[in-house]
């Protein structure tokens, strides 16, 4: 591992490491999360410049935090900002180039820096940008890959949320234990957004982008550490460990997406089900019942327990659907719900629960629902009509694999 | 992606260990601990026994020689491990430059443990061994 690639490499595993800790320590101490965010940026610009020619520090994670610092300082010079945030500053960047990280300081600073990245007043995709640069430590080269936008977007999106929240002089800070909850809901959301966007290229041709898939994994582990008595971020640790599960079933040797019923269960990783199960006794035990994401998570159980699709138990999976739809109703829920039913108690029983969602106009442009309403009706040998929503579905399917399988469902019904 | 850090020390500085109070060790190895676990990448981890309290069985003749204690010739005694669950290798290697309770003599390989599909599927002793993996909650 020498050269200047393998430099690269090591410096970008530093700041994966060390990211939130360094933009979470200047954040506290300059009381300004975009100037943190900024300066950090620099420092790594610096470290991908500098390591490569003299080599790695000694204390990497010091250096850059060190170099950080002297930017800050230059920048309240700069804007003349000279108050004791200065003084603290620039007798810190005085000292040894040890950060000596205080363990419980920086847990709880992680989280706001969670907290923040994840604030209400910004969009969904600045939310997840951030949060993926800011604790994850991607670089807005690797954000863009993954979600398959330009760069330029990426780096918009987080200017755009930095404005925001300086306009909206959102402090740097864990929310009060009344507003915990209430705050929690989008930090769950945009760790489960980058896990789905990491399992299932929307429109792309690489169905699984495990390194973000990964890093959402990661962040969930990290958010079930620090906050331990909510039984929802033990759900979503759960369901997360439990679908990567299936990860190395769900494409065949030629790339081809392979359904759960025809996935080869001997190549679910155990080790991740073993945990996502103790995840979820871990949100049991919490108390309160289970929320939306531990239901998810016992519907992802229920599967990785079973030997098979047949064997499977149908019949506790559609009462977990009754259960979601209670908690988080939505068509897509709605939708699982009547192949569930369809498995359980076969497919005349959960075609009427279809029908309704078409009367309603629900999915529109989705190849979901002419998907399953297609499968059901082949079951039901209505072979023309179901030919028509399969051929529908392959009309809406944005995913080039996905839309190879309805292809081979097509074809199976044979000609007109 | 899963990598093993398989922690070795040569006979001079694993000795040299005695002198250091428990404590101290249970701290720095504590804290290093919980900062994996904080950043989610701790998938196992074990420590083991002083290698003079092991035996050694040696291959060399038939049938094999079994004796006590370190094995004779080695040059670096194998003390513990870490899988940790990174993005990279270099990460893991940036974790293994972390570890405390280093001095000179003391070595870490890093190696990748594969993952449950890279293995023949079909092949029946994979199959028992994933079954009592499942039933015991061995990772």
């Amino acid at each position: 591992m020498t050269g200047p690639g393998a430099t690269r490499a090591a410096v970008e595993a530093v700041w994966r490491i060390e990211s939130a800790h360094i933009v979470s320590s200047l954040a506290r101490h300059t009381g300004d999360f975009a100037l943190a965010e900024d300066v950090a940026q620099e420092a790594l610009a610096q470290a991908l410049v500098t390591w490569p020619r003299d080599g790695v520090p000694a204390n990497p994670a010091g250096w850059l935090l060190t170099t950080a610092r002297r930017r800050a300082i230059d920048a309240f010079r700069r804007r003349s900002a000279l108050d004791e945030r200065y003084a603290a500053l620039a007798h810190q960047a005085d000292e040894a180039e040890e950060p000596d990280w205080d363990p419980d300081r920086i847990e709880d600073d992680v989280l706001a820096l969670m907290f923040i990245s994840c604030h209400p007043v910004l969009s969904r995709e600045s939310q997840v940008a951030l949060t993926l640069r800011v604790v994850g430590g991607l670089t807005s080269d690797e954000i863009a890959r993954g979600f398959l936008v330009p760069t330029a977007t990426v780096q918009a999106r987080i200017t755009r949320a930095k404005k925001t929240l300086a306009a909206a002089n959102v402090p740097f800070e864990v929310p009060p234990p009344d507003e915990r909850r209430e705050r929690l809901g989008p930090v769950l959301s945009v760790v489960y957004l980058i896990f789905t966007e990491g399992s299932s290229a929307t429109g792309g041709s690489a169905l699984i982008r495990t390194d973000l898939a990964r890093e959402a994994v990661r962040q969930a582990r990290v958010l079930a550490h620090l906050v331990p008595d909510e039984p929802e971020v033990h759900g979503l640790l759960a369901l997360l460990e439990l679908t990567a599960a299936r990860f190395s079933a769900r494409l065949d040797a030629d790339g081809e997406p392979v359904l759960l019923e025809d996935q080869d269960r001997r190549r679910w990783d155990r080790s991740a089900i073993v945990r996502g199960r103790a995840a979820l006794a871990q949100a049991g035990k919490v108390g309160r019942g289970l929320g939306a994401y531990g239901v998810q998570a016992a519907i992802a159980e229920t599967h990785a327990v079973a030997p098979s699709v047949a064997d499977t138990d149908w019949g506790r999976i559609v009462v977990l659907y009754e259960a979601l739809g209670r908690l988080a109703p939505s068509p897509v829920v709605e939708l699982n719900r009547a192949v569930a039913v369809s498995m359980a108690d076969g497919p005349a029983a959960a075609l009427p629960i279809v029908d309704d969602l078409v009367e309603t106009g629900a999915l529109p442009g989705s190849h979901l629902l002419p998907t399953v309403r297609g499968e059901l009706l082949t079951r039901l040998g209505r072979t023309d009509e179901a030919r028509r929503e399969l051929e529908d579905a392959v009309r809406l399917c944005g995913s080039e694999p996905e839309r190879r399988v309805l292809d081979r469902k097509l074809a199976a019904l044979g000609p007109e | 992606m899963k990598y093993m850090l398989i922690m070795r020390g040569n006979d001079e500085a694993v000795a040299s260990f005695a002198d250091v109070d428990f404590d101290e060790m249970l701290e720095a190895m504590g804290r290093f601990n919980d900062e994996l676990i904080s950043s989610g990448v701790l998938v196992a981890a074990e420590g083991l026994d002083p290698a003079e309290e092991g035996v050694v069985v040696d291959y060399s003749s038939t049938p094999p020689v079994v004796t006590d204690g370190p094995y004779g010739e080695t040059k670096e005694l194998f003390g513990g491990y870490y899988i940790l669950d990174v993005a990279s290798k270099e990460e893991a290697v940036e974790w293994a430059k972390r570890l405390p309770m280093t001095r000179p003599g003391i070595k870490t390989e890093i190696r990748r443990v594969p993952s449950i599909d890279e293995f023949p599927q079909d092949n029946p002793y994979v199959q028992r061994e994933r079954a009592w993996r499942e039933a015991n909650g061995q990772l």
